[in-house]
Formats: structure tokens, C-alpha cells, sequence
């Protein structure tokens, strides 16, 4: 091959790493039953590319080409340790006779456009599936889910995850061994949830999409506002899933997280001070992800069958159109959150109704509902709670109160520019 | 695989209630009992006594001690041993048993371990 030619191979063999790697690690986490072994096989078949690509020219199917080179350095591999294990060879003769169907169409249609054959079928996308479900299971603890999901279907490494985290990247590294072990030693299986199980199982996977999101969008503690790469990821990750299952709530929450990054530009200043809603230069909402956002909304409202993710994506949306904090249709978005809070009754919920009720009715109707949240006992270590009471009894004049509820506030957040932006509330009062 | 299901329940709370509050419990748990006991799944469901004692090496001698190694408001009250072919209809299986359904205001609820398989060399 020419120089030329060498040079576009090697290229190729980039290009279809990023966008491939994942479809091809999910199937060979099918065929060789297990997350370690398929990882190592997937390194070994993008060396086999690097090494092979350049000298006899590109495969016409370079995902399939991976997949089964893959699978049979892995079995190959097995074999050879096989002369000093008899349970290996067992395995790996079990692993051959392991069903191919589903691997001889990969990668000959275009990414998307594969159709999936049911519930729990053999297509690449299945796999994908397969993945994300399994990475999102329920057995996993909360931490370990998120972890997982951005390593083995995100494809971000340990270290970034654990930067995006603010942990050690020995301690991340330790709960993904720890989940793959839990995977196998418990027999969390390689599927798709049956229609039954669906909802609730879905439900956890957009949750753990979710907190992603917010990890990326709010970071929980830290120096800076968002964490963009994170919030980035999960709207990759919801596209993804929307892509694979068209579920309303699905729908819901990319609508959720589009228009909330609309906003992304406009929330901080450059120095990465806080600015609330109602001073946003609203010029700086990204007008594409807001017109995507609403168009979303509206298709998981047609479909009859929505849920939480997508009522807040509606009242999202509310906000997203309105020119002004003035001219925001408030009742609307009141029924929303009433609507939503009868879905999921919850008391942050209670809280951001208030806060609704207080813009449409003035602060007192606002105060009297945050106030009966508190006497309820909720949300007393949520520092907006507290952060809301404050801004609607300096709305009121109601000057002492407003200060116990700031320095309340105050006491309750890490993060930087929420605490810098509390403090010059306090010093505004004086 | 095997699993290991072990039913808790928050033994002061049980051995509060009247004859006339157990029966009842009883009555509402045996559907789901026979269920469970009919699913084909089933290898072994026995209810155990709150009578525990344990025994663990203590200076090269064997000592025994009254209670459980850790004092909890939930303590096993029963186990079964379930076949299943992974986790997921494990967990379909042990959400048959009462305890999944009944009890809630009593500490119920059901842990569910994988039983090692440990080759044989």
C-alpha cells in the first residue's frame, strides 16, 4: 500500500474507535459473557486493526471484521491457558458454539437505522441495550451504576470519570472491579428487561442519566458551577437511549436536559458567579437546543403516556419561550407543577411550586407554602429550601428572617459560587 | 445458579402482636406462600425461632455465646433456597415470597445471595 493509503487506514481504524468501540465492546460482552474478557478482546482486535488495516486495506465491514476478530483472539487466548486448566477449555468450547446470529448483519446498515427485532433481540443495537441495562441494574449500588455506565458505555476512562467525580481515581477504579464482580458472582444477566419489568427498569436507567446530567450541570461541590463534559455525556447518553428505545419519558428527559443546557452560557459570568433565571441575558440561551427541547416535549405529550421527566421539561419549556421572568406564563406553569407534583408527590417539588405560586400570587402565598414544608420536617438540610425562605422574606422586608435563612443556607452548600452568592445576598441586607 | 433468600422481619415488632394479629398475617401471607410454593423453583422454605446462638473461634477453643454476631431490629426470620438461571429471575422468584408484599409496618423484606459454585479441581 502506498504512504497515502497507509496513513487513511490508520484513520480509519481512529475513526471507527470512537464511533464503534462501544457497539463492538457491547456484543462481545454478549458472546464471551463477561466485562473483562471482552474488554481485553476489544483492545486486542483495534490492534489487530492497527497492525492489519494498513497492510491489506480496510474491511467492507469493519464493525464485524472486530467483532469476530475479537472473539477469536478471546477464545484463542482461552485455549492456549486452557493446556493448563481443564475448566477453561469447557468454557471456551462453550463460548464457540455460543449463538453468532445477529453478528453476520453488524455494521451493514447504517448507525441508527438497524432495526431491532423485539424485545430482547440479536441485532448490535440490542447489545447496546444489553449494556446500558445492565450497567443501570438495580442490584448495582447508585454509585456504581453511574460509574459503569460512563466507563462501559460512555467509554470514558477511569481517571476522567473519577476528575468529573471529584474522587481518587483508585477509589473509582475499585467500584467498577467491584460492580463487574457483583455482575458476575450475583448472575446480573446480559438482557433487555422483559416488557413487564420495563417501566421500572427504564425508570432507573433515566435516573442514572439524569444524575449524570446534574453532576455535570450543578456539580454538588467544587469550584466551578458545571462540570460541562458530564452534562455533555448525558445528552450523548440520552440520545443514544432514545435512539435504541422510544419510550415517551425517554423523550421527556432529553427534552429536560437540552432545554436546561439551552440556559448554560447565560447562568454564570465569566468569572463563574451564579446569575438567577430572572437575570439571564436570555440572548445567550442556545436557541437550537431550546427549539429541539420544546419539539420534544410536544412529541412526549402526544404520546399520551408521559411522565415526570417530561412535565418538567414542559415547565422547562415555559421558561425557555418567555422573554422576560415577567411575562413568564406562571399559572401555566403552576398547573404543570401541580400536575406533576400529583405524579410524583415529593417535597422539592412542593418547593419549586412555591416558588411558581410566589411569582403568580406574590411572595406570601410563596412563603405560606415553603414554610409548610419546613413545619412538615422536609427539606431542613436542602439549602435551597432555606435560600428560597430567605429571598421571599427580603421580597417581604422581612429583613431578621431573611438573614437566619441565608446564613442557614449558607451553612448547608459546598459549592463555591452558590456560597459566594449567598454571602452577597447577607451583605446586601445590612 | 442457587440462591440463598433470607426473609427479615423486626423481631420486638413481631412479638408484639396478638395471636388474633398473627393469625391474620398468616392468612394474608399463604397465597403468596402457596404461589412461591408451586412456581417449580423452590428447593427449601423453612421458618426459623428467634433463638440464635453463635459460635466462633476464640483463642485456639470453640466459644459459644448467646445472640446474633450483630444486634439488629431486623434479624432472619425464615430462608429459602431458590433455582433460578440468573439474578433477574431470582429476584422474580423471592418477590413471590410474602415477605416482598406483607409486613411492611413489621421490617420485612428479603435478601437474596448467589450460593458460590466453587470448581472442583
Amino acid at each position: 500500500m502506498t504512504g497515502d493509503a497507509v496513513r487513511s487506514a490508520r484513520e480509519t481504524v481512529d475513526i471507527v474507535y470512537r464511533s464503534d468501540s462501544r457497539r463492538v465492546l457491547a456484543t462481545l460482552i454478549r458472546l464471551l459473557g463477561d466485562f473483562d474478557v471482552a474488554e481485553e478482546a476489544l483492545h486486542d482486535a483495534f490492534a489487530a486493526a492497527l497492525e492489519q488495516w494498513p497492510r491489506d486495506g480496510v474491511p467492507a465491514n469493519p464493525r464485524a471484521w472486530l467483532v469476530s476478530t475479537g472473539r477469536f483472539k478471546a477464545i484463542d487466548g482461552m485455549r492456549r491457558r486452557a493446556r493448563f486448566d481443564k475448566s477453561v477449555a469447557k468454557l471456551a468450547r462453550e463460548l464457540e458454539l455460543r449463538d453468532l446470529a445477529g453478528e453476520t448483519g453488524a455494521g451493514s446498515a447504517a448507525p441508527g437505522t438497524v432495526p431491532r427485532e423485539g424485545a430482547d433481540g440479536q441485532g448490535p443495537e440490542d447489545d447496546r441495550l444489553r449494556l446500558i441495562f445492565t450497567c443501570c441494574h438495580p442490584a448495582l449500588s447508585p454509585d456504581s451504576q453511574i460509574a459503569l455506565t460512563l466507563r462501559e458505555v460512555c467509554g470514558l476512562t477511569t481517571e476522567e470519570i473519577a476528575r468529573a467525580f471529584l474522587t481518587s481515581g483508585s477509589t473509582l477504579a475499585q467500584r467498577i472491579v467491584r460492580a463487574k464482580a457483583k455482575i458476575r458472582d450475583a448472575g446480573i444477566p446480559y438482557e433487555v428487561p422483559s416488557r413487564a419489568d420495563l417501566p421500572e427498569r427504564l425508570d432507573a436507567v433515566l435516573r442514572v442519566i439524569y444524575l449524570v446530567f446534574n453532576e455535570g450541570y450543578s456539580a454538588s461541590s467544587g469550584a466551578s458551577v458545571t462540570r460541562n463534559d458530564l452534562s455533555a455525556e448525558a445528552i450523548r447518553l440520552g440520545r443514544l437511549l432514545l435512539e435504541l428505545l422510544p419510550d415517551p419519558e425517554a423523550v421527556g428527559l432529553l427534552a429536560l436536559m437540552l432545554l436546561q443546557e439551552s440556559r448554560r452560557a447565560a447562568r454564570s459570568t465569566p468569572d463563574g458567579e451564579l446569575i438567577l433565571l430572572e437575570n439571564q441575558d436570555r440572548s445567550r440561551w442556545d436557541r437550537a437546543q431550546i427549539a429541539e427541547g420544546v419539539t420534544l416535549v410536544q412529541r412526549a405529550f402526544s404520546s399520551r403516556s408521559f411522565g415526570p421527566y417530561t412535565l418538567q421539561a414542559a415547565i422547562a419549556a415555559l421558561h425557555a419561550e418567555a422573554p422576560s421572568t415577567a411575562e413568564t406564563d406562571w399559572e401555566e406553569i403552576v398547573g404543570l407543577y401541580e400536575v406533576l407534583a400529583r405524579a410524583e408527590p415529593s417535597p422539592v417539588v412542593e418547593l419549586n411550586r412555591a416558588v411558581a405560586v410566589a411569582m403568580r400570587d406574590g411572595p406570601p402565598a410563596g412563603l405560606a407554602i415553603v414554610d409548610s414544608i419546613l413545619a412538615k420536617g422536609h427539606l431542613a438540610d436542602y439549602y435551597l429550601a432555606h435560600s428560597v425562605r430567605a429571598d421571599l422574606c427580603r421580597r417581604l422586608g422581612r429583613t431578621a428572617e431573611a438573614r437566619v435563612s441565608y446564613q442557614k443556607a449558607l451553612s448547608l452548600t459546598l459549592q463555591e459560587p452558590e456560597r459566594r452568592f449567598l454571602q452577597q445576598r447577607l451583605a446586601e441586607l445590612a | 445458579m442457587k440462591y440463598l433468600c433470607m426473609a427479615y422481619g423486626d423481631r420486638s415488632r413481631m412479638e408484639a402482636l396478638s395471636k388474633g394479629q398473627m393469625d391474620a398475617i398468616m392468612q394474608e401471607c399463604k397465597p403468596y406462600v402457596d404461589d412461591l410454593h408451586g412456581s417449580g423453583h423452590l428447593i427449601i422454605d423453612e421458618g426459623l425461632t428467634w433463638e440464635t446462638t453463635s459460635i466462633r473461634p476464640r483463642a485456639g477453643k470453640v466459644a459459644v455465646t448467646d445472640g446474633p454476631f450483630v444486634e439488629t431490629k431486623e434479624q432472619v426470620g425464615g430462608v429459602f433456597i431458590i433455582e433460578a438461571r440468573d439474578l433477574n429471575e431470582a429476584i422474580l422468584v423471592a418477590s413471590r415470597h410474602p415477605a416482598a408484599h406483607v409486613g411492611e409496618h413489621l421490617g420485612w423484606g428479603i435478601e437474596v445471595r448467589p450460593i458460590a459454585v466453587f470448581p472442583t479441581a
